[in-house]
C-alpha cells in the first residue's frame, strides 16, 4: 500500500486552476522531489496534502485512509515552510519541543526526545538561543528537527532551502537526505532547483501549469526526458529542428541542416518534422576536420570544472557545448573554427510541437 | 497618471520653483535645519509648556492650602481614576480582541459592515457619547423603558460604561491592524505540529502579538485617565481625578488643582513606564497545554457562541448606547426646535459661534500639526540621526498622550499666561496641538516605516533629490496615513474638553458649551440639549464618511 | 583614471565591523562580480559605492574626485536592490522615466528615453502595466531599464537573480551582462552563487568577513586561489591537513596522516604544516592504477548524481575523504563500497599555509 496517494486532485482559486487532476503515488520511505517553475502548483499540492488548503475535488489517501475530513493537527505530517516559521518567542529547545508540548507528553520523555533532536541537528550548544540569533541554515535545521520530534513519518518540505545561500543549500540538501534515510521517512520535497532535485531524489515529479508532466528517476528524467519541457527544464538542452529520414524500430535517422544523425525516438512519430534533443556535454569539439559539421565559436564561458561554448555552425544554428576542464586542453577561443560531433547514444527526437518550441518549453 | 505629471511639470513657473526647491533640498545643511526646527518646535511648543507649567505653578504657590477634607477627596479621586482606567482597559481588551478576530478572520459582507460600525464610537465626540450613554442607561427615555426603572444612575458605574464604550474602538482598530500584519504561517506551523486551533492561537499567536495587545491596552488606559467632558456629564456626585480637578477649579481651590494635576501626571508616567518595562519581560514559558479541553474550545459551536457573545457585547454596551442620541435628537427636531436652531435664536447664537470656533481651531491645529509633525515622523521612521536620538524623541512624542489632558491643560494654562499676552484663541490652538501631536506623528511614522527604504534608496541613486524622493515616492505611498492622521487630529481637536476647559476663559468651544448645557449651568430645554448634541454628532459623522471614502480609494499597491 | 576607487575604507555598524580597510579600483567598462556569503559585507559595499552610506574611515574617489564633493545624485551610480524596488504606484514606463525626470529633463525627452530603453529590454508591450502585474524576470528587466535610462555610468546590482527560479537564472544572467555591455556601462554584480559569478564576471572579487580575499579574472582565481576560503567559496575542493616531509627540486612531499602526496614546492619549509586542496574534476577514479604522480586506493562512500556529472566521495586509507567529479558519465559507473584508485597530477595540488584559526573555521560559510 503506498504511503500517500493522490487521486485526480484539483484545486481552484476563483478562476485560477492551480491543480488539474493530479494523480500520484508515493511509497513508504521514498524521497520524492516535485520540480517545476513558479506557479506550477507544487506548493498548492503539498498544502492540500497537509490540510492547509481544501482541494476542490479529488482524494487524498494517507496509509490507505482518506484524510478529507481530518484536520491539519490530526494528519501527523511533518511540514517545513519556505520562510522557516520558527516561533520567534521560543528558544531553540522550546521550538523543538513544541509538538510534544501540545500533546501533553510527560516531561522526562520530552527531555529525551528534545536532546535527541539537538544531537541530530548538532545544535546542543545553541539550545537556549532564539531563532533571530541563528543563521538561515541553522534555523532551517531547527525547523526540520521540530517536525521530526513529533514522530511523523510523512514529511512535506516547501522549498526548504530557498532562502539560503547557494553554497549552504548545496551542503544542507545532502544532510536533509541523510536524515530522511537514517530515520526511514517518506518525504515530498518541493523545489524549483533542478540540481537539488537531481542530486537527492529517488523520484522526480515534473509539474507545469497545475499538471504533472512526467515522473521518473533522476537519471531517467535527465537523460531520457519524455517531453521537450522536461528536457529543457531539467538542464541546458540543445533543441535542434530536423527532418526524419528513416525510421528503424526504436531509433531513426534524422537530418539536421544537411547532416545526418542517428537518434532514439520518443513518443509517436507523426510527421517528418522533429526536434532533436542533445545535452551540451554530449556535443564534442575538435579542430576543423574535412568532413565534419563545421562552425565558429561565438561565446566562451569559463565555469570552473567545465567550459561552456556557444558555437554557431556554418548553417547559422547555435549549439551549446560543455567540455570538462579535467583534461589539459587549453580549450577554444572566440572566433576559432571547430568541428562538431554529436554523441548518437545520447540523442532523442520528439514530434515537432504544435504550439511551437518556445511555447512548449516556456516556464509560464 | 503620467498625464497628470506632465500637466504639473509643464507649468513653467511651478516647475522652476519645484526644481529650485529640489536643489535646495539636496543641501545637507538645509535638511538638518528643517529637522532641527521641527525638533525645537516640538520641544518648545509641545513638551516644555506641559512640563514647565506645572513645575512653575507648584513653585509659585505661596502656601499649600490643602485642608484634610480636600486632601482625602483628592486622594480618593485620583485612585479611582486609576482603578477605573485599569479595570475598563482590561475589559476592553478582553471584549475587543474577539471582535477584531471576527472582523479579520471571517472576511465577508457582514464583517466589513461590522468593521465600519466598530469605528462609530471613535468618531462620535465624547461629549455626545457621554450624553447618549447618560440617556441610554439612566434617563426615562432609554433602557429604563424596558425595565421600568433606570438601570444605572450617574456615578462610577456609569463612568465605567462610558469609558468602556469609547476605548473599545481603539482596541479593535489596533488589534485589527495587528492581526492583518500577522504572519498566519506561524499558526499553521503550530497546527502541523499537532496543536488544535485554540492551542495554536493561545501558545503562538497571542504571545507574538503581545506588544500590540499591550500597546492597545495602554492607549485605552490613556484615554480613560484623560477624558474630562463626558465624564463630568455622567459622573453625578462621584469624583474621579478629572472630575475632581474640574470641580476644584470651579470652586477656586487653586492649590488643590495644581497638586492634583501634578499627582495625576506623575502617577500616569510611572504607571505607563512600569507597564511598558515590566509587561514585555514576563516570561510565558514553560508551556502547559490541555489538549482535549482546548480542542473542544476550538469546535464550531463554541466558536460561534464566542463570536455571538462578542458581537452582542459590542452592540449592547457600545453601539446602541452611542447611537442612542439619535432618538432624542429626532424628537427634538419633530417638536420644532430645529427651526429655532437654524434661525440662531436664543441659546443657538452661542451654539453656532462655538461650533465655528471649534472647527476653526481644529483646522488650524491640524495644519500646524501636519507641517511640524511630518519632519518628526520621517526622523523617527528613518532613524535619521542615530538610534539614540530616535529613541529619545520616540518616548517624548508619547508624553502628551500619557498625561491626562486636563492636567496638561492646567500646566499649559499657567505656562502661557505667564509667557506674556498670547491671545486666548492661540493658547487653545497650542493646547490642542500639544494633545493631538502624537496621533499624527504616530500614524505617519508607522506608515513611513512600511515604505521599504529600498524604494527611497533606488530613487536617490536615480538622481532624485530629497524633495523629489519625498514628493514622488514617500508621499504617494503614505497618502492614506497622512489623511487619516489628519482626520484623527481634526476629530480629536473637535472632541477636546479637558485641556480646553483649563485654558479657556471667555471662549467656549462646542463641547465645552454642550457640557454646560447638559449639566444645566446654562439653562436649556431637553430638546435643545438633544439637538445640540445631535448637530455635533452629524458633523463628526461626515468626517468618518470622508475617512471611509479615502480608505476605499487606496488600493494595495505593494509589490511583493 | 579609475571610475571608482576605494582607499582603505572601513565601515562599522555599532560593534560589527562590516568592511575592513577595503581598497578597490573599478575601471570604466568593467563587469565586476562580487562573490561572498550572507553577512560578508556585499550590500554594505554597494551602498557605500552608491553613496547611501558613508565610510567611517578611508576615502572613496569618483572619477578621481573625493566623494564628499560629489553627492549621491551626481554620481550616476544606480543602486538596484535585491527585490528591484520598483515604485509600486507608478507604471512601468513611469518607473523607467523616473531617472531622466529627476535630473530635470523635460517630459518629452524623458518619456522618449524611457520608451527606447524599454525596447532594449523588450518590454515595450508592458509599458502601462503596474509592477505587481509582472513576473519576477520581467520586474528584473524593468529595474535594469530604469537604471539604464537614468544615464547612469555605474550599475550596482545587489543579488539581481536571487529572487528568480533556478532554471530562469541560467538564461537571464547572460542577458543582464549583454544589456550592460551593449550600453557601454560599468557594472558591479553582487551574488552568493559561484556559477553565476564565474559565468558573467570579467573579474571576480571574493569578499568574506568584510575583507577582500581575492580579486582577478575567473580563470586565475579558480586555478590559483589566494587562500583556502577562496578555493572553498569559488569552485569547492577537497582539503587535507599535512606536514612537509621533504622537498626534492620542484616537488614537495607532504605527509597527510600517513599518505605521501606530491605537490609543487613553493618555498616550503620542512616540517611546516600545510593545507592541500584539490579541485573535484582534477581527481580521477578508476579500477586500475594509472601512471600519475599521485595514486591512492580508496573505497567509495557516496555517489551524488548531478545530471551532467556524478560526484563520488572516496574514503582513503588514512581516513581522509576526497571528492571526484566525473563529467558526462552516462554509464553506470561506480557504486558505493567499490574499491577504486584515486589519482591526480602533482601540478593540480593547491598548497596553502596552515590557517591561524584552523581549517574548519576557514571553511565556514556563515
Amino acid at each position: 500500500m503506498p504511503k500517500l496517494e493522490l487521486v485526480e486532485l484539483s484545486k481552484n482559486f476563483g478562476n485560477i486552476q492551480a491543480l488539474k487532476d493530479v494523480s500520484l503515488q508515493v511509497d513508504d520511505k521514498e524521497y520524492v522531489c516535485i520540480l517545476g517553475p513558479s506557479g506550477c502548483g507544487k506548493s498548492t499540492l503539498i498544502r492540500c496534502v497537509a490540510g492547509i488548503e481544501q482541494p476542490s475535488s479529488g482524494e487524498i489517501l494517507i496509509d490507505g485512509r482518506s484524510v478529507e475530513k481530518t484536520l491539519i493537527e490530526d494528519r501527523q505530517i511533518g511540514y517545513v515552510f519556505q520562510d522557516i516559521a520558527l516561533f520567534p518567542h521560543l528558544t531553540v529547545q522550546d521550538n523543538l519541543a513544541y509538538g510534544l508540548t501540545v500533546r501533553r507528553t510527560p516531561s522526562d520523555q520530552m527531555r529525551t526526545v528534545t536532546n535527541e533532536m539537538l544531537d541530530l541537528i548538532n545544535m546542543r550548544d545553541r539550545s537556549k538561543s532564539y531563532p533571530k540569533e541563528l543563521s538561515g541554515g541553522a534555523q532551517q535545521k531547527v525547523a526540520v528537527g521540530r517536525a521530526i520530534a513529533t514522530g511523523a513519518h510523512l514529511f512535506l518540505l516547501d522549498e526548504p532551502l530557498g532562502a539560503l545561500d547557494a553554497i549552504v543549500r548545496a551542503e544542507l540538501r545532502y544532510e536533509l537526505r541523510k536524515l530522511a534515510s537514517d530515520l526511514g521517512l517518506t518525504v515530498i520535497h518541493v523545489t524549483h532547483d533542478q540540481e537539488e532535485a537531481l542530486s537527492i531524489a529517488d523520484r522526480i515529479v515534473i509539474m507545469k501549469n497545475g499538471r504533472i508532466v512526467e515522473v521518473g528517476k533522476p537519471s531517467e528524467i535527465y537523460h531520457y526526458p519524455r517531453t521537450l519541457f522536461t528536457a529543457n527544464f531539467v538542464g541546458e538542452a540543445n533543441l535542434l529542428e530536423g527532418k526524419i529520414v528513416r525510421v528503424d524500430g526504436e531509433r531513426c535517422t534524422v537530418d539536421i541542416a544537411g547532416h545526418e544523425f542517428s537518434a532514439s525516438i520518443v513518443g509517436k512519430k507523426v510527421g517528418r518534422r522533429a526536434i532533436v534533443f542533445v545535452r551540451p556535454e554530449f556535443v564534442h569539439l575538435t579542430t576543423p576536420t574535412e568532413y565534419g559539421w563545421k562552425g565558429k565559436v561565438k561565446q566562451v564561458t569559463f565555469l570552473g570544472s567545465l567550459n561552456r561554448y556557444v558555437v554557431e555552425t556554418d548553417d547559422g544554428i547555435d549549439i551549446i557545448v560543455e567540455v570538462s576542464t579535467a583534461e589539459y586542453s587549453t580549450g577554444f577561443g572566440v572566433d576559432e573554427s571547430v568541428s562538431l560531433s554529436l554523441d548518437d547514444a545520447n540523442m532523442m527526437t520528439y514530434d515537432y510541437p504544435e504550439e511551437g518550441v518556445e511555447k512548449a518549453i516556456s516556464l509560464e | 497618471m503620467s498625464g497628470a505629471d506632465s500637466r504639473v511639470d509643464s507649468s513653467s513657473t511651478l516647475t522652476r520653483l519645484l526644481l529650485f526647491l529640489e536643489r535646495v533640498s539636496a543641501n545637507p545643511g538645509i535638511i538638518k535645519a528643517v529637522y532641527s526646527i521641527a525638533v525645537l518646535f516640538f520641544l518648545s511648543i509641545v513638551i516644555t509648556p506641559a512640563v514647565a507649567g506645572i513645575i512653575a505653578q507648584m513653585l509659585s504657590l505661596s502656601s499649600l492650602e490643602l485642608n484634610g477634607v480636600v486632601l482625602t477627596r483628592m486622594e480618593r479621586a485620583v485612585s479611582w481614576s486609576f482603578i477605573i482606567g485599569l479595570v475598563v482597559s482590561t475589559l476592553d481588551v478582553l471584549a475587543g480582541i474577539p471582535l477584531a478576530w471576527v472582523i479579520v478572520r471571517k472576511r465577508g459582507r457582514w464583517t466589513t459592515i461590522l468593521d465600519s460600525l466598530a469605528d462609530i464610537p471613535f468618531v462620535v465626540p465624547t461629549v455626545a457619547l457621554g450624553f447618549s450613554i447618560l440617556e441610554f442607561w439612566s434617563s426615562p427615555l432609554g433602557i429604563a423603558q424596558l425595565f421600568g426603572y433606570s438601570l444605572v444612575t450617574p456615578g462610577s458605574a456609569l463612568i465605567m460604561l462610558l469609558h468602556f464604550a469609547f476605548s473599545f474602538p481603539v482596541i479593535v482598530r489596533v488589534m485589527v491592524g495587528e492581526f492583518l500584519n500577522y504572519r498566519e504561517t506561524y499558526e499553521v506551523a503550530a497546527r502541523t505540529l499537532g496543536a488544535s486551533t485554540f492551542t495554536a492561537v493561545r501558545t503562538v499567536t497571542f504571545p507574538i502579538l503581545r506588544p500590540g495587545i499591550l500597546a492597545a491596552f495602554l492607549l485605552a488606559l490613556a484615554r480613560s485617565l484623560s477624558e474630562t467632558g463626558a465624564t463630568i456629564v455622567v459622573a453625578g456626585a462621584f469624583e474621579n481625578g478629572t472630575v475632581f480637578i474640574s470641580n476644584a477649579r470651579s470652586a477656586g481651590l487653586t492649590s488643590a488643582v495644581v497638586v492634583a494635576s501634578l499627582i495625576l501626571i506623575v502617577t500616569s508616567l510611572v504607571v505607563f513606564a512600569l507597564i511598558k518595562i515590566i509587561a514585555p519581560r514576563i516570561r510565558i514559558t514553560p508551556l502547559r497545554v490541555w489538549p482535549k479541553f482546548e480542542r473542544k474550545l476550538g469546535r464550531p459551536p463554541v466558536v460561534a457562541a464566542r463570536d455571538a457573545a462578542s458581537i452582542t457585547i459590542f452592540l449592547v454596551f457600545v453601539l446602541f448606547p452611542c447611537l442612542f442620541i439619535a432618538l432624542p435628537a429626532i424628537l427634538a427636531v419633530a417638536s420644532g426646535t430645529g427651526t429655532e436652531a437654524i434661525a440662531g435664536t436664543g441659546p443657538w447664537g452661542a451654539f453656532w459661534s462655538s461650533m465655528l470656533l471649534s472647527y476653526t481651531i481644529a483646522v488650524v491645529a491640524t495644519v500646524l500639526n501636519i507641517i511640524s509633525g511630518l519632519p518628526m515622523a520621517i526622523l523617527i521612521a528613518r532613524n535619521r540621526y542615530g538610534t539614540r536620538i530616535t529613541r529619545i524623541v520616540d518616548v517624548l512624542v508619547d508624553l502628551p498622550i500619557i498625561v491626562p489632558s486636563l492636567a496638561l491643560g492646567v500646566s499649559l494654562n499657567f505656562f502661557w499666561r505667564n509667557m506674556g499676552s498670547l491671545p486666548e484663541f492661540w493658547v487653545i490652538v497650542l493646547a490642542h496641538m500639544t494633545i493631538t501631536y502624537s496621533y499624527f506623528v504616530r500614524a505617519m511614522t508607522a506608515s513611513i516605516q512600511e515604505v521599504q527604504p529600498e524604494l527611497e534608496d533606488a530613487a536617490k541613486t536615480l538622481g532624485a533629490r530629497p524633495l523629489r524622493v519625498f514628493r514622488r515616492i514617500t508621499l504617494p505611498l503614505t497618502k492614506y496615513a497622512l489623511l487619516s492622521g489628519a482626520i484623527l487630529v481634526f476629530t480629536r481637536s473637535v472632541d477636546e474638553t479637558g485641556a480646553t476647559s483649563a485654558v479657556s476663559k471667555t471662549l467656549k468651544t462646542a463641547p465645552i458649551l454642550l457640557v454646560s448645557w447638559i449639566k444645566g449651568t446654562v439653562p436649556v430645554t431637553p430638546a435643545e440639549r438633544a439637538l445640540g448634541v445631535g448637530f455635533l454628532v452629524v458633523t463628526s459623522f461626515l468626517a468618518l464618511v470622508v475617512l471611509r471614502l479615502v480608505a476605499i480609494r487606496q488600493p494595495s499597491r505593494k509589490v511583493t | 583614471m579609475a571610475l571608482l576607487s576605494f582607499v582603505n575604507v572601513t565601515k562599522r555598524f555599532g560593534k560589527i565591523l562590516a568592511l575592513d580597510r577595503l581598497s578597490i579600483e573599478v575601471n570604466d567598462g568593467d563587469y565586476l562580480c562580487i562573490l561572498g556569503p550572507t553577512g560578508s559585507g556585499k550590500t554594505t559595499l554597494l551602498k557605500l559605492m552608491a553613496g547611501l552610506l558613508n565610510p567611517d574611515e578611508g576615502t572613496i574617489y569618483f572619477d578621481g574626485k573625493p566623494v564628499n564633493e560629489v553627492n549621491i545624485q551626481n554620481r550616476n551610480a544606480v543602486y538596484v536592490p535585491q527585490r528591484y524596488a520598483l515604485f509600486p504606484h507608478l507604471t512601468v514606463l513611469e518607473n523607467v522615466a523616473f531617472g531622466p525626470l529627476a535630473r530635470g529633463k523635460p517630459d518629452s525627452v524623458a518619456l522618449e528615453t524611457a520608451s527606447k530603453t524599454l525596447d532594449l529590454v523588450r518590454l515595450s508591450s508592458r509599458a502601462q502595466a503596474l509592477p505587481n502585474e509582472l513576473s519576477g524576470g520581467m520586474q528584473q528587466r524593468v529595474a535594469l531599464a530604469r537604471g539604464l535610462a537614468s544615464g547612469a555610468r555605474l550599475l550596482l546590482l545587489d543579488e539581481p537573480l536571487s529572487a528568480i527560479d533556478a532554471r530562469l537564472r541560467l538564461d537571464l544572467r547572460h542577458k543582464i551582462r549583454d544589456i550592460v555591455k551593449e550600453s557601454g556601462l560599468t557594472a558591479i554584480h553582487v551574488t552568493h552563487d559561484q556559477d553565476e559569478a564565474m559565468s558573467v564576471g570579467d573579474e571576480i572579487m571574493i569578499l568574506r568577513h568584510g575583507r577582500i580575499q581575492d580579486l582577478g579574472p575567473p580563470r586565475r582565481v579558480y586555478r590559483k586561489p589566494a587562500g583556502i576560503s577562496v578555493a572553498n567559496l569559488f569552485g569547492g575542493a577537497s582539503f587535507f591537513e599535512g606536514i612537509v616531509e621533504n622537498t626534492v627540486g620542484e616537488t614537495a612531499l607532504i605527509s597527510a596522516r600517513g599518505l605521501i602526496i606530491q605537490a609543487p614546492s613553493r618555498t616550503l619549509t620542512l616540517t611546516s604544516p600545510v593545507i592541500l586542496g584539490l579541485r573535484k574534476e582534477r581527481v580521477r577514479i578508476s579500477r586500475d592504477e594509472p601512471d600519475l604522480d599521485n595514486v591512492f586506493r580508496g573505497e567509495i562512500r557516496s555517489v551524488r548524481y548531478l545530471g551532467n556529472s556524478k560526484e563520488y566521495l572516496i574514503r582513503l586509507s588514512n581516513g581522509d575523504s576526497i571528492a571526484s567529479r566525473q563529467f558526462a558519465d552516462n554509464k553506470v559507473g561506480f557504486k558505493v563500497r567499490d574499491q577504486v584508485s584515486v589519482s591526480f597530477r602533482e601540478n593540480d595540488v593547491m598548497v596553502f599555509e596552515y590557517p591561524v584559526l584552523g581549517l574548519s573555521r576557514e571553511l565556514e560559510v556563515t
